[in-house]
């Protein structure tokens, strides 16, 4: 397929979705890299994901569709999957950070209930020794 | 006309790929826990995607949407077996 017989506004049409869908997953993959906690960092990805991949693939069935002569409609397939998609393993990543956290404070409560215990046993111990030695003669 | 047009567009559109790319797989090395690390291989694999995309419409070959097709699929299996992975410990129960 020859570009250059593309009708201009085509062109102008598929540069247009094909400039904003790139614009979009950079825009998330700066906000994953900028931004501070996990959950923070979860949404910017989706921009890309959703809009970003729909107009990119959208531009992409144009561009095919015009330059062939025929429907070309295969990139249906991908813009149904992974809006689909990505909800589920964010979904499924955010339970699992959440878990993962929740879990990390449990341990540290845990440590220090032990070590809050065992301070206790240490001065109990210490006590019952210092009893010992008075109790002893001399 | 249109020709320089497509062109440019699609040279913009790999250079701002690229760019996030570069920018997740800098969250994708740099990530503090293990979380950070699966979003970040998701969002490369979701650019590496649209990059075969436009690959695919720079050469006007139909080959490249499959291997994007197969790549949007093997994303999202890997990033949940990732995920389920860190939750549980282990993929298949």
């Amino acid at each position: 397929m020859n570009p250059a017989e593309l009708p201009l506004w085509t062109a102008v049409v598929v540069a247009l979705l094909v400039l904003l869908g790139a614009g979009l997953a950079m825009v998330g993959a700066i906000g994953l890299a900028r931004l501070k906690s996990f959950y923070e960092r979860a949404h910017p990805p989706t921009l890309g994901s959703t809009v970003g991949a729909s107009s990119v693939l959208l531009a992409s069935m144009l561009y095919f569709s015009v330059g062939g002569g025929r429907a070309a409609v295969h990139e249906l397939l991908i813009i149904v999957i992974i809006p689909l998609v990505t909800p589920v393993t964010m979904m499924l990543l955010a339970r699992a950070a959440l878990f993962r956290d929740r879990s990390k404070e449990y341990e540290q409560q845990l440590a220090h209930e032990a070590g809050a215990r065992r301070a206790a046993e240490e001065l109990a111990q210490a006590q019952a020794e210092a009893a010992r030695r008075q109790e002893e003669p001399g | 006309m249109s020709a320089i047009i497509l062109h440019w567009s699609l040279l913009m559109a790999h250079f701002m790929l690229a760019v996030g790319l570069v920018f997740a797989i800098y969250r994708l090395f740099r990530g503090p826990r293990a979380q950070d690390r699966v979003l970040a291989f998701d969002a490369v694999y979701l650019n590496a995607m649209l990059q075969v995309i436009l690959i695919g419409m720079r050469t006007g070959l139909n080959v490249f949407f499959e291997a994007a097709l197969v790549m949007a699929l093997l994303g999202f299996v890997s990033s949940s077996a990732l995920a389920k992975f860190l939750m549980r410990g282990e993929v298949i129960e």
